[in-house]
């Protein structure tokens, strides 16, 4: 690998720019990942950029269970995204349709219809673990460079960071903090 | 040894191995002063950089026919006029060379702007051809204050040499031109009060939408050549006289760095303007100023 391919890995790992699709989500995953890029979390601190145009993007960030008026457009959308790209999955919407399983209006899970690279599992995922499945997949991205993507990368990411209900019960299931001895 | 003092003007100092170094560094210092301001820690130091290199990796859409050439051919113009641009600015005292006059390099800000109408046009989305009507609108608005504000600074002096235009000595007419230019900057720069050419969650990125990869690259450089062209241009006005080369280049640098701490803070810490409000302030509150401007300076001139 010469000097140009190894300053081209890192700065795409360095500079991941995102483009956010919502497939029919509810909003919740869509609200994470705002809040991700916000002052508490600051993704900008990875290089990350919300764009408004596939076009400007590297890493597609789907939210929700792919619904019959969402699935044409993904696919459109995939395909405006250029090369090197990867996707990632917010939310247990796009990965299982979550709790719309089974539904006539749905045409989900996306992996039916597009790569899927990375998958974010959660109701809604919170914040860190976006950031973390976008760190991820940029990194997925630098290694990976112009080659289609396998079908098989797909990585789980921290199911223990999941949903305000989760965390709720994790919090709930840890040991209370002991008290310091003077 | 004239040649030589051009090639080195154009292509060292101030020119492209300053400039661009220099340009993702201003580039920097917009976001990072942004994410300081809304309390974020902002993008690492080499930011820029990683964006450029990334998108020069990046393959880009095929495009055919002229309007297809034409879409390549903007951001090349809008980077080599830029850069052109930064490379007159007079910093270095009395270097000899290629000395371009005001007019020239005036040209050479404003093509870029240009550059990015047409290219809005020419991409045919009609996002695209949003941001470039509102460019349009937008670019006559400032131009206006931009050019008297200038003509001002000029027209007291007699002369449009740019060397003779930076050793000036300073006077009330001078710092008012430099307030009208300061007031035209956010506008030529897409900032924030007056970022609607590039109103990113109403029409997307709006010229640039369409473009990717080493283009929308060349997009980003050209709008850092920019940042340090235009604050450039305030710097050598604002700079005193020096014989020292070297700590005439310390002070434009410190001078630049301000103006765009300045532009940056401003632009985080507003909203943006409707088309209407920003024309309307253009053309009624601003303009009245330049007027001022440009008729002291000739009754100055007639004067004396």
């Amino acid at each position: 690998m010469n000097l140009w391919n190894k300053l081209m890995c890192y700065s795409r790992r360095h500079s991941p720019w995102l483009f956010h699709m919502n497939s029919g989500s509810c909003n919740g995953c869509d609200i994470e990942l705002v809040a991700s890029l916000s002052p508490r979390y600051d993704a900008e601190q990875l290089g990350v950029r919300l764009e408004g145009s596939p076009r400007h993007a590297d890493i597609l960030c789907v939210t929700g269970p792919v619904t019959h008026n969402a699935a044409a457009a993904i696919r459109t959308v995939y395909g405006q995204v250029l090369g090197p790209k990867a996707v990632v999955a917010i939310g247990s919407c796009p990965a299982t349709t979550n709790v719309f399983i089974d539904s006539r209006t749905l045409e989900g899970p996306l992996s039916k219809h597009i790569p899927v690279d990375v998958f974010v599992p959660g109701c809604p995922p919170r914040p860190d673990a976006i950031i973390l499945g976008v760190a991820k997949a940029a990194e997925i991205l630098a290694e990976r460079g112009n080659q289609p993507p396998a079908e098989s990368v797909m990585i789980p990411i921290g199911e223990s960071a999941c949903c305000a209900g989760g965390c709720a019960r994790a919090e709930a299931a840890k040991p209370a903090p002991t008290e310091v001895q003077a | 040894m004239n040649l030589i003092t051009a090639l080195a003007r154009l292509l060292i100092f101030p020119g492209l191995l300053f400039a661009v170094p220099c340009a993702w560094f201003f580039l920097w210092v917009e976001r990072k002063a942004v994410a300081r301001m809304q309390g974020r820690i902002g993008p690492p130091f080499m930011q820029p950089f990683f964006d450029f290199i990334k998108l020069l990796g990046k393959s880009t859409p095929p495009r055919s026919g002229v309007s297809g050439m034409l879409m390549r051919a903007w951001p090349l113009i809008a980077v080599s006029s830029a850069a052109g641009a930064v490379g007159l600015l007079p910093v270095l005292p009395a270097s000899g060379g290629f000395e371009g006059d005001l007019i020239l390099l005036l040209a050479l800000l404003e093509l870029p702007s240009m550059c990015i109408i047409a290219a809005g046009f020419s991409s045919r989305s009609i996002f695209g051809e949003i941001g470039s009507a509102r460019e349009a609108v937008l670019s006559v608005s400032y131009n206006v204050v931009f050019l008297l504000a200038i003509l001002s600074i000029a027209a007291s002096q007699h002369t449009f040499s740019l060397s003779a235009l930076a050793q000036l000595p300073s006077s009330p007419l001078r710092w008012l031109g430099i307030a009208a230019l300061l007031v035209c900057l956010p506008a030529k720069l897409h900032l924030n009060p007056f970022s609607l050419p590039n109103a990113e969650q109403e029409i997307y990125s709006g010229p640039m939408v369409e473009y990717a990869g080493p283009e929308l690259a060349m997009w980003e450089l050209s709008h850092g050549l920019e940042w340090v062209a235009a604050t450039g241009l305030v710097a050598t006005l604002i700079a005193p006289h020096l014989i020292l080369w070297w700590l005439a280049a310390c002070i434009f640098f410190a001078l630049s760095f301000a103006i765009v701490l300045l532009l940056s803070v401003t632009a985080a810490a507003t909203a943006r303007l409707q088309i209407d409000t920003t024309v309307r302030f253009y053309w009624q509150c601003t303009l009245i100023f330049a007027v001022l401007a440009v008729a002291s300076a000739l009754f100055m001139r007639y004067k004396a």
